[in-house]
């Protein structure tokens, strides 16, 4: 043995041994997440487990470290600094002291939650054939067991061991060429994963399916827009249903007592000519309730019947138990639409409860009993509000069971001068029938992203946060920002609201007054929704912002 | 804390301002067409069909010929294209070329490609007659004298810095859109461009130009030409003016010497173009 030989089998030993110490989470449990753990997630907040926190998709976490009072010593931890250019829109999990993060397109990382040290990573190339409409992004993966999921912008679904970073199976969920792409972080029920499809700018068939968790292979398939013989179908004027769109681009919820997903769907297609669709186009913009085992449709609700204005709902239906006056528990879900109105469903039945304009809108008047918009379309050349992006969109809302209140990111005073035509369908060439132009020539356009300058102002529209009472409808606070906004909002048990914008601020406010308590500038158009955890009783919250992640928690006094 | 003495616009205010801008190119320096132009989505201002012209017969005639019907399966009078639907797919292939084919890469700024498309859709009804062309040297002369723009813009080192500078305006607004602002500055005024007039806490005062703003900072250029950046916690007063500082030339300049100065500003592509 050379002196170099035994200096690396001393290392090597050395390496062995510190690790224990220096890096593996001291709360690593054996056999990884199980799907109990999913279901008890609120027993461990120290986690973040699945896209939107736990099953009810409330974006709310019991930490309480960080308060109104002590905010202000947030303190930067660490920085995660991503390769690529595109937006960042995932969101992180957090396992027991370990990050797994991706990166767009379609690489995922394993990072040191308390230090931002990276582990592995693992980057898988797209086809060249995939086409999503409106960036090359990824919103994160799902964990069962040891092994993560991530849906590709090529429409694949691969598993990867948590371990190693490898690839243990891949799954083709539909072709890219046509259009299809997964950009969601995928949703994991029983032994089940599952997923849905973007690319309703393309004329495909939407569909939400499910696969088997060990093998990859599909268990259930549930079309978005009903075939030829199944109800609803007659929604659909002669063949539109073939390219209908009502495509699926975000994380459903879960309700385990009831064993329903619900999802949010896309809109019809072509985008802005309702006239080559005639008829309701189920169930393009609704919320379905499906059977996780069977795919099987147990209700669904409507919000945006022949939309002709790109009125996607693929918001995150918000699950909420809510006392009612007799004391007995009521269970909601809670629906800001990008169509500019806030919903209270039933979320047993579907049935309609309560449902008012969280923003001033002029395509529809109200809505009646059922909930069923009364259109008021605009004339032609005449500005409708909200514009195309809508009056919220993909980002995440938030519930706090402590204020009651839901909260979510909106767009005010923003129209679009919507123009219809008629539109040929071609496999994996967009098919949008018409154009949404900006009331003011030469204004600012809905982009997906932002550069430094601000080109929105109060004459094109601006962005809010707001705090609405599911009791009555009624907006609590408002929270007004000059720029329009596309991230999403945490709350915490001390009663802070994080969220940021398209500015590049991250800041805290008072859940309760909406009253601003801290801010950072991080530079860069904030785009996901921040989250929160915990390694050794310290709390941290995590946002991103530009091309990194940034990591916060108390300075110690 | 954030005062604001002008509020956001009503709804109905946004709508009147794009109706505004069309009424005033239609009646400012359209000579061309009959029917006075309707403010919708899809519509094409006549100063961007004029200049599209322009730039048509500069480069695209030779091939595809004053009718645009001279290449094989290409009619452009009558909107027959091979690659292409949308005015986006338009302005793509116009700028990208087409792999194969005679149709090479073009460098265009966006002012022209906004032109050509514009001029390609309304070929078959356009009066060429009827069209007032401008001549880029006369208008210097009026930029520079009768005009007086020196004053408050400026041109690579010349001129003043107080209102937006022009050195790159012809790759960064259209045609139709420069005209509209000769014609009525303050219609057309992009709104992050609005004056501001400011009072700190501590009274001191600035008038200026917004540079960029977001919740809770705004940067302007003041009448002295000092960059500064303000925290609207500190601001007792924080104006924005929907009225343009710069005069209309609707009155004070004819119809061709409009032209004349928008052809000169259509020449405006940067310190080495």
């Amino acid at each position: 043995m050379t002196a170099t030989t035994r200096f690396l089998a001393a290392m090597s030993a050395l390496l062995i041994v510190s690790l224990p110490f220096a890096v593996a989470a001291p709360e690593a449990q054996e056999g990884g997440v199980t799907f109990e753990r999913l279901l008890n997630a609120a027993d461990e907040p120290h986690n973040w487990l699945t896209y939107s926190g736990n099953y009810e998709a409330q974006r709310h976490t019991a930490l309480d470290q960080i308060t109104p009072a002590n905010v202000d010593r947030l303190e930067l931890q660490w920085v995660f600094q991503a390769r690529s250019l595109q937006v960042f829109q995932t969101t992180p999990l957090v396992v027991d002291g370990m990050m797994y993060l991706t990166e767009a397109p379609n690489t995922v990382y394993a990072v040191d939650a308390e230090h931002g040290r990276v582990f592995w990573r693992y980057e898988y190339t797209p086809s060249q054939e995939s086409r999503p409409c409106c960036g090359r992004v990824n919103r994160g993966v799902a964990i069962l067991g040891d092994t993560l999921f991530m849906g590709t912008i090529d429409a694949q679904l691969i598993a990867i061991d948590r371990i190693s970073g490898q690839p243990i199976w891949q799954t083709a969920v539909e072709r890219p060429a046509a259009g299809y792409a997964l950009t969601l972080a995928p949703l994991i029920v029983k032994d089940k994963v599952i997923v849905s499809v973007a690319g309703g700018e393309f004329g495909i068939r939407g569909f939400i399916s499910a696969y088997d968790v060990e093998t990859g292979e599909e268990v259930w398939k549930f079309y978005t827009i009903p075939g030829p013989g199944e109800p609803g179908h007659e929604t659909w004027g002669g063949d539109s249903w073939r390219y209908g769109g009502a495509s699926a681009w975000i994380t459903g919820s879960y309700d385990p007592d009831v064993d329903l997903i619900y999802w949010g769907i896309g809109n019809p297609g072509p985008d802005w000519n309702p006239a080559q669709r005639p008829g309701d186009n189920l169930y393009s913009d609704s919320v379905v309730a499906l059977d996780p085992d069977t795919g099987e449709l147990d209700w669904y609700f409507q919000f945006t019947p022949n939309d002709p204005y790109d009125y996607d709902s693929v918001q995150v239906p918000v699950l909420v138990d809510y006392p009612a006056q007799d004391g007995s528990m009521l269970k909601l879900m809670l629906f800001g639409n990008r169509n500019g109105f806030f919903y209270v469903l039933n979320r047993e039945n579907g049935q309609f409860i309560n449902g008012q304009a969280f923003i001033e809108l002029n395509w529809a008047e109200g809505l009646d009993d059922n909930g069923r918009p009364i259109f008021t379309p605009q004339p032609p050349g005449a500005t409708t509000y909200p514009g195309v992006q809508g009056g919220t969109n993909w980002y995440s809302p938030s519930y706090s069971p402590s204020t009651r209140l839901f909260y979510l990111s909106a767009w005010e005073g923003y129209g679009s001068v919507f123009e219809a035509e008629e539109a040929e369908y071609v496999e994996g060439r967009v098919f949008l029938g018409g154009r949404p132009a900006p009331p003011i020539p030469g204004g600012a356009l809905p982009n997906l992203a932002r550069g430094h300058i601000n080109t929105w102002t109060e004459a094109t529209g601006t962005g809010a946060v707001i705090a609405i009472d599911p009791a009555t409808g009624e907006q609590r606070w408002k929270y007004d920002m000059t720029d329009v906004t596309s991230s999403g909002i945490l709350t915490t048990a001390t009663d802070v609201l994080f969220t940021g914008n398209r500015e590049g601020y991250f800041h805290a406010l008072d859940a309760r007054t909406g009253d601003l308590l801290w801010r950072r500038t991080l530079g860069g158009m904030i785009a996901n929704g921040p989250i929160s955890y915990a390694i050794d009783g310290r709390q941290y919250v995590a946002v991103a912002s530009g091309n990194g992640l940034f990591v916060y928690a108390l300075r110690d006094e | 804390m954030r005062t604001r003495t002008l509020g956001r616009r009503a709804l109905a205010a946004a709508s009147l301002v794009a109706f505004g801008v069309a009424v005033a190119a239609a009646g400012g320096l359209t000579t061309a067409g009959a029917a006075a132009q309707e403010a919708h989505a899809g519509e094409y201002l006549q100063a961007d069909i004029s200049f599209g012209m322009q730039v048509y017969s500069a480069n695209c005639v030779g091939c595809h010929g004053p009718d645009g019907d001279v290449v094989d399966g290409v009619n452009l009078r009558s909107g027959q294209f091979r690659n292409a639907n949308s005015d986006q797919e338009l302005m793509g292939v116009i700028a990208g070329g087409v792999e194969g084919t005679a149709m090479l890469p073009g460098d265009y700024t966006a002012s022209e490609l906004t032109g050509l498309v514009a001029y390609l859709r309304t070929m078959g009804d356009f009066d060429p007659a009827g069209s007032m062309t401008g001549d880029a040297a006369r208008g210097e002369a009026i930029y520079n004298g009768k005009g007086d723009c020196a004053s408050c813009h400026r041109i690579g080192a010349e001129g003043s810095r107080v209102a937006p500078n022009l050195t790159t305006i012809a790759t960064m607004r259209t045609a139709g859109s420069l005209a509209a602002t000769l014609a009525n500055p303050t219609e057309a005024m992009l709104p992050i461009n609005r004056s501001v007039r400011i009072v700190t806490n501590d009274g001191t005062r600035y008038n200026g130009r917004r540079l960029n703003e977001d919740t809770y900072t705004v940067q302007i250029v003041d009448e002295n030409e000092r960059l500064l950046s303000l925290e609207k916690d500190d601001l007792r007063e924080y104006a924005i003016l929907t009225e343009s500082a710069m005069p209309s030339y609707a009155e004070t300049l004819t119809d061709q010497e409009r032209a004349d100065v928008l052809a000169f500003l259509l020449t405006l592509r940067g310190i080495n173009r």
